[in-house]
């Protein structure tokens, strides 16, 4: 990739943040909130926007971005008060910037007409039309434009955007008293391997420090001579120190520079910014000449400071808005190193798993040092194990929020009122998750709105608020996520989806349904409510796709339904895609793993009691309760029906109804936590089995999908349709 | 197993013989990642019979087939003594279990012939040229035809 496009590519990636906290900002103001740093933060981020593009030459997204900004900052500056439908118009706005920075992206066409009108709309808010007082708002502008963090990496869009102006000296200004110290080099100093930057370096951590280079005493290139530096610099520090603090620093440098060292008092400055290196940030310092270097190319930029204005103090702080909310430091990494690291981890756990297990045939058990120290072992690589889990963790928020676009879009084409309320936005999930969530939940959201809900009129006829609500919820429950999409419309249609079905030929007329059967028939292939195909949710995608994407990141999903009081889709996830907690299980030789959270109860078959129904069905009896037996190696072909080893162990599994199954294998071995390789991709699906793992041996055993299992059982090969829906 | 680059000119081509059976076949060596011993593979349910299961190839899991039973031949009685090939497919990994590896052959492209049109054989499918090296005949095998066939990922 060459260098500007590797740029352009971080803009874009920028661009997204800043739109989603575009987003975010708006919707909070919708919520309500009238914190004025909310609308600041709402501003900020088109400015930066605007001022991205600008630097690529996006003429189109720089020419949206200052409209919407134009009106923003009417808000801002409270001259234009804000309410529901200005909102909504942002919220809008806020799309069409969105789609905007897409289009430049993939660079697609973008749909000029909508923007027009919704540039007209933003346009009839500016009291006395858009245009009048745009230059004069645009110098203010790049004035209080606050830096924000995002930008580290990107110094060339930075610079183009706003002044640089350093943050640092924000708390210097009132009365830190401010040194100016005069710092001349002299003949030697280079020579004994000292360095002025370290010398500004170490005087920086004494407070701020902002560093003039006078090149006034610079000979001629003919009769420069490199070894000696022939710099002057003024140095200006606001810290609360004394002087012997700041000869200290110079110390080692004594007698080889000379130092002027003054104490002023704190306001004499002229703000200057433009003549000024500010020094917020060292590592910024090889702007300024880079000493032995005899080269006068070196030294020229650093002549800014000629003018000569010695006694600079610090400038007084810009108008930045007040109190930015503290932003914590983040990196941005590349996902490829972090998945590496997971592997890493994974071969860890393995080779941990591998040594204990030859410890213990070595018959080398506790009290040792050696199995002490391997416990310490075990317990960091669990520790680096949820660390590097922790960082592939991310919040659903941004994914919520995208929601609420949907939403907005969805309510608008089926001219519903909907509201959108999210909960738990903080919940973490394995970032892979999230992504693969995108597309299945999108398509879930607009069904909410466009099946789920009713019309406006319909709603008021049931006594309802013709706004109908859709909550969209993120939980963490029993070390999964859970995420539900309850909306409160008119519930699940029982009978016409079971006559749809019928008329489709998926289930036998004669076929009687539970209710929960008859929800499931939406998630099966070739189903579709809707008697006219809207132009929402009639994209190709079923419920079935949904199903299925959601079983491919190892979830589940599932329905309740109310009639009249709306439907709640869960959505269950595992955290990770990498380990899992399971119980290693044997069956004819061959060795399991069952994931741990799917395990209700075990038991030795002996103390059940086992009772047969018809032929081939058993079920076991316990605590008043018949459970239906499902024998694993006759599930997988090992073993004939109905022989049953008699010191069987049963594992009560909890199938996706609640319902409880009774799964038969021969020894339960150990718990342990396993690291799941992904079987899809080097094999294909294999029914009943969820992954595999590496055991300590370094043999391969399948990770079971016990509800997978049980939904199959009794028709390995071909699955009928109502098991599938299960 | 040495390759040098600079010879290998357009036309010249380089095989991995094996014995399966009876018979010879053969592979485009630069399809070969690895050979390595028989480990017993971890069996899949519902597979069909020619995968043998999957082995960890450090780290990795490795599905096995069966070249005799896919083939049509009755299943290798595997032994310490078999070899798996690992050989790489596009983006799979496969490890084919076949009797031994008995040569490495360096032929002109135009030395394979194309299998006859005649052959009604279950093997027609694999086999994507024939050679005659030293009077014996070999066959190419086409790998991608090996592959095992999988179900979708149906729900």
């Amino acid at each position: 990739m060459d260098p500007m496009a590797e740029i352009k590519a971080s803009f874009f990636v920028e661009c997204s943040e800043l739109l989603e906290s575009l987003e975010e900002g708006l919707l909070q103001v919708q919520g309500g909130d009238t914190d004025p740093e909310t609308v600041n933060a709402v501003f900020r981020a088109v400015h930066s926007i605007k001022g991205g593009a600008g630097a690529f030459g996006l003429d189109d997204l720089v020419h949206f971005a200052h409209r919407f900004e134009t009106v923003l900052d009417e808000v801002r500056s409270d001259r234009l008060a804000i309410d529901a439908d200005a909102v909504l118009l942002f919220l809008k706005s806020a799309d069409s910037l969105s789609d905007l920075v897409a289009a430049a992206r993939d660079e697609t066409p973008v749909d000029e007409a909508k923007n027009t009108v919704v540039i007209a709309e933003l346009e009839t808010l500016m009291p006395g039309g858009g245009d009048t007082n745009e230059t004069s708002n645009d110098a203010d502008q790049e004035l209080n434009f606050a830096p924000m963090t995002l930008s580290l990496d990107l110094p060339a869009i930075g610079s183009q955007v706003d002044a640089d102006i350093g943050e640092v000296t924000d708390e210097a200004a009132a009365t830190t008293p401010v040194w100016t110290i005069r710092f001349t080099t002299e003949k030697g100093l280079n020579q004994s391997g000292n360095e002025p930057l370290f010398l500004m370096r170490a005087l920086a951590e004494l407070g701020p420090v902002t560093a003039i280079c006078d090149t006034a005493d610079l000979p001629s290139l003919k009769v420069l001579d490199p070894s000696q530096t022939n710099l002057h610099w003024d140095l200006t520090l606001s810290a609360d120190t004394s002087q012997t603090d700041i000869e200290e620093v110079f110390e080692f440098a004594q007698g080889l520079c000379t130092l002027a060292i003054t104490k002023n008092t704190s306001d004499q400055s002229t703000p200057d910014t433009a003549d000024i290196e500010a020094l917020p940030d060292l590592p910024d310092l090889p702007a300024l000449p880079d000493l032995p270097a005899p080269s006068v190319d070196d030294q020229a930029p650093a002549q800014p400071a000629t003018e000569n204005t010695p006694h600079e103090a610090p400038k007084p702080p810009a108008p930045t808005p007040t109190k930015a909310a503290p932003v914590a430091a983040t990196v941005r990494v590349d996902l490829e190193r972090i998945d590496r690291l997971v592997n890493l981890v994974g071969e860890l756990v393995i080779n941990q798993a591998m040594l204990s297990q030859s410890l213990s045939a070595q018959n080398l058990t506790s009290n040792t040092t050696i199995s002490t120290g391997l416990d310490e072992f075990q317990q960091l690589t669990r520790d680096i194990q949820d660390s590097v889990m922790a960082i592939r963790a991310q919040p659903v928020k941004p994914l919520f929020q995208r929601m609420s676009r949907i939403v907005r879009e969805a309510a608008h084409d089926t001219h519903k009122k909907v509201r959108l309320v999210l909960e738990g936005e903080a919940t973490e999930i394995d970032k892979t998750v999230i992504e693969r969530l995108a597309d299945p939940l999108t398509h879930m959201i607009r069904n909410a709105v466009d099946h789920g809900l009713e019309t406006p009129e319909k709603r008021e006829q049931s006594d309802k608020d013709p706004e109908g609500t859709i909550h969209l919820r993120a939980t963490h429950r029993s070390g999964r996520v859970v995420i539900e999409i309850q909306d409160n419309g008119a519930g699940i249609n029982r009978e016409r989806v079971l006559s749809i079905a019928q008329s489709k030929g998926l289930v036998p007329t004669d076929a009687v349904l539970s209710d929960a059967e008859i929800d499931n028939l939406l998630f099966m292939p070739g189903f579709s409510t809707a008697t006219e195909i809207s132009n929402l949710s009639g994209r190709g995608v079923g419920m079935d796709v949904v199903k299925r994407a959601i079983q491919s990141l190892g979830g589940r999903i599932s329905i309740q339904s109310t009639p009249g009081h709306g439907s709640t889709f869960s959505i269950s996830l595992p955290l990770t895609l990498a380990v899992l907690d399971g119980m290693v299980i044997e069956v004819s030789e061959q060795t399991m793993v069952v994931p741990l959270s799917s395990i209700v109860e075990t038991l030795t078959l002996a103390d059940a009691e086992i009772q047969t129904l018809d032929q081939g069905t058993q079920v076991v009896h316990i605590r008043g309760k018949f459970v239906p037996l499902l024998d694993l190696a006759v599930e997988f072909g090992y073993r004939a029906p109905n022989v049953i080893p008699e010191d069987a162990v049963v594992l009560f599994i909890s199938a996706e109804d609640g319902e409880p199954y009774a799964l038969v294998v021969d020894t339960i071995h150990e718990q342990r936590q396993v690291v799941i390789k992904g079987l899809a991709d080097s094999y294909g699906y294999v029914p009943g089995v969820a992954a595999a793992t590496i055991l300590g041996d370094g043999k391969i055993a399948l990770i079971l999908d016990p509800v997978d299992l049980i939904a199959r059982a009794g028709s390995p090969d071909t699955p009928t349709a109502l098991s599938m829906a299960g | 197993m040495t390759h040098d680059p600079t010879d290998a000119s357009n036309s010249d081509l380089e095989l991995l013989a094996f014995r399966v059976g009876e018979q010879e076949y053969s592979v485009d060596i630069m399809k070969v990642r690895e050979i390595r011993g028989w480990s017993p593979a971890t069996s899949l349910p519902h597979a069909p019979d020619y995968v043998r299961g999957v082995i960890n190839l450090r780290g990795a899991v490795l599905p096995i087939v069966d070249l005799s039973a896919r083939l049509g031949m009755d299943p290798i009685e595997a032994t310490s003594r078999n070899v798996i090939i690992v050989m790489q497919l596009e983006t799979q990994t496969l490890g084919v279990l076949v009797d031994a590896v008995s040569d490495i052959l360096t032929l002109q492209k135009s030395d394979i012939q194309p299998p006859p049109e005649l052959a009604n054989g279950k093997a027609s499918s694999f086999i994507s040229g024939l050679t005659i090296v030293e009077d014996r005949m070999i066959r190419v095998i086409d790998l991608a035809g090996v592959l095992p066939e999988t179900g979708q990922a149906a729900a």
